[in-house]
């Protein structure tokens, strides 16, 4: 159980977090979302222990992050933005020293760097020094050393960012293997991510939360979900409202450009598609393009961080 | 314990795999034999000691020392590593005080790398032993004066460059303290207590002091209270961080 409790976060004037309160139960995969500075890694690090609230408090499985750090870091482990680790070091030798800072020693340390190492596919760049790899391995050494203590609590800043396709699909991988019966945090500001791996998602924006619902949930606000994406090449702009427009005042039309068209809503009778069809045909319109939407993220996204919700 | 030992030999095995070690201790052998034969008349001295060896240590490790130490915390915030050291379940000074040491242990390991110098004087003359073994031991302690300021400088800003100037000043400061020169300016306008608090403040009229043989509880206390308070400022100016 992770809670927030009205957590504020200033720096100097500014107010990068604001009286944010939420609380976490285990075996959720909470997805952070938010733009660029919204207080996502601020929030992040008051939640390790690396920052401290200006007020307001955050307690992990009952341990204050202020009075009782140490406590709470034991339980939490934690991928930093840009996974920062001492690149001078070889992957081997940097987990070792990790894994003895999370009191790990001889035979024991050196089982469980194997492990981690092997869970995370890096056998073979085990004894290469850190700054030597890839991107991607280097991501996978910064969440090697976050699951080392097998912890309760696992915080990951951004960690497909900057990562290819195949890359980013590994990493969700392992994510949604190692969340089980814990609490796992990611923040990112890639949509698709959440949809992937997150069962909850917290949108927060200037410092705020603004929405905080299941995935499926944030996905059916999407003003186009269920809606139906159209291209009527031979048909005129006039022709397309006004036979659309006849299927019921609840169906909205949105001109996207020439000839594309959305339409949502519900129609009077029937369902959405069907009516559309019935209408084309009867009209005598070639369609191009047909797509049943099932609510873009990235439209929530921009109506609840730019006001518009 | 077991933490402040796994940092210290992490840190301390950094400075050899980057050609940090090999660097420092070149230019340290070199500047300090170039001084002492040049400079400093080895000898024309016609002495067997190693004074004008020592003589020049406070002005070399004023810019040698701040190149260890500006590495310490502004390395780690510049990286980001600084937030895997700091959100592990260890007390803020253990990571002080290991990273301080190995930087310490490792000028130790500069200066010992002078040792042909002492015998190049054993060897030429009769030279006073304990001198020579108390006068390792104040540069060594004076270093680690410097190295307490710089950790505390380099605590406070992700630039290296930056920790670098303002521990050289820093240190400088404390070295002008007993400075005659300084001393002499002062002389004539300020009361006699500013002055001896001003000397007594000195890096230089400590480690002067342990060069003529005689390691006085007062010098050897001085430098490790200067080592004690600046890492406690360390300390402080991380904390200081966390909660900005």
């Amino acid at each position: 159980m992770i809670e927030l409790k009205q957590l504020t976060k200033r720096f100097g004037d500014i107010e990068v977090v604001r009286d944010l309160s939420f609380s976490i139960a285990p075996g959720t995969v909470l997805g952070f979302l938010g733009p660029n500075g919204a207080g996502k890694s601020t929030t992040m690090k008051m939640i390790t222990g690396f920052l401290e609230p200006t007020s307001g408090s955050v307690e992990v499985y009952g341990h204050d992050v202020v009075t009782n750090r140490r406590a709470a870091q034991t339980l939490v482990g934690y991928l930093p933005e840009g996974a920062p680790c001492y690149e001078d070091m070889s992957v081997k030798r940097f987990l070792s020293f990790m894994a003895e800072m999370r009191g790990f020693s001889g035979v024991d340390r050196d089982r469980r760097v194997a492990e981690v190492i092997g869970q995370l596919s890096m056998n073979n760049v085990a004894h290469q020094r850190i700054e030597t790899l890839s991107k991607g391995f280097k991501r996978r050494v910064g969440l090697a050393q976050a699951i080392l203590h097998d912890p309760q609590v696992l915080i990951l800043d951004e960690p497909t960012d900057g990562l290819d396709p195949n890359q980013k699909r590994q990493v969700r991988e392992m994510i949604k293997n190692l969340a089980e019966d814990k609490i796992v945090i990611i923040s990112t500001h890639i949509l698709e991510e959440v949809s992937a791996v997150c069962g909850r998602a917290i949108i927060i924006n200037q410092g705020q939360a603004v929405l905080d619902a299941s995935t499926e949930a944030l996905m059916a606000r999407a003003a186009a979900y269920g809606g139906l994406s159209l291209g009527l090449a031979q048909a005129s702009q006039e022709a397309v409202m006004a036979r659309l427009g006849s299927l019921g005042p609840n169906v909205q039309i949105h001109v996207l450009g020439e000839h594309r068209y959305i339409v949502s809503g519900q129609p009077s009778e029937g369902s959405l598609a069907t009516r559309v069809i019935e209408c084309a045909q009867t009209a005598g319109w070639a369609i191009e393009h047909f797509e049943q939407l099932t609510g873009a993220l990235d439209a929530v996204f921009a109506d609840v961080t730019e006001g518009r919700v | 314990m077991a933490n402040l030992s796994a940092i210290f030999k992490r840190e301390l095995v950094s400075y050899f795999i980057t050609p940090i070690a090999y660097v420092f201790i070149l230019v340290f052998l070199v500047l300090s034999s170039a001084f002492t034969f040049y400079l400093g008349q080895f000898f024309e001295r016609g002495q067997a000691d190693l004074t004008p060896f020592f003589n020049f240590h406070p002005w070399l490790y004023l810019f040698l020392v701040p190149a260890v130490s500006m590495r310490l915390w502004s390395e780690e915030r510049k990286s980001g590593s600084i937030e895997l050291l700091l959100t592990l379940p260890i007390a803020l000074w253990e990571a002080v005080v290991a990273k301080f040491l190995a930087g310490w242990v490792f000028t130790g390991l500069a200066l010992a790398g002078t040792f042909p110098l002492w015998l190049t004087v054993a060897y030429l003359g009769e030279p006073d032993h304990g001198v020579i073994v108390s006068s390792y031991l104040g540069s060594w302690l004076m270093a680690g004066a410097f190295l307490a300021i710089g950790s505390c400088m380099s605590a406070l800003t992700k630039s290296q460059i930056i920790a670098f100037i303002v521990t050289g000043s820093v240190c400088l400061l404390f070295v002008l303290a007993g400075f005659p020169l300084v001393l002499d300016f002062f002389d004539a306008w300020v009361p006699q207590w500013v002055m001896d608090t001003l000397s007594g403040l000195s890096v230089l009229n400590h480690f002067v002091a342990i060069t003529r043989g005689v390691v006085s509880l007062k010098d050897g206390l001085y430098f490790l209270s200067m080592v004690a308070l600046w890492l406690y400022l360390t300390v402080l100016a991380l904390e200081a961080k966390r909660g900005s």
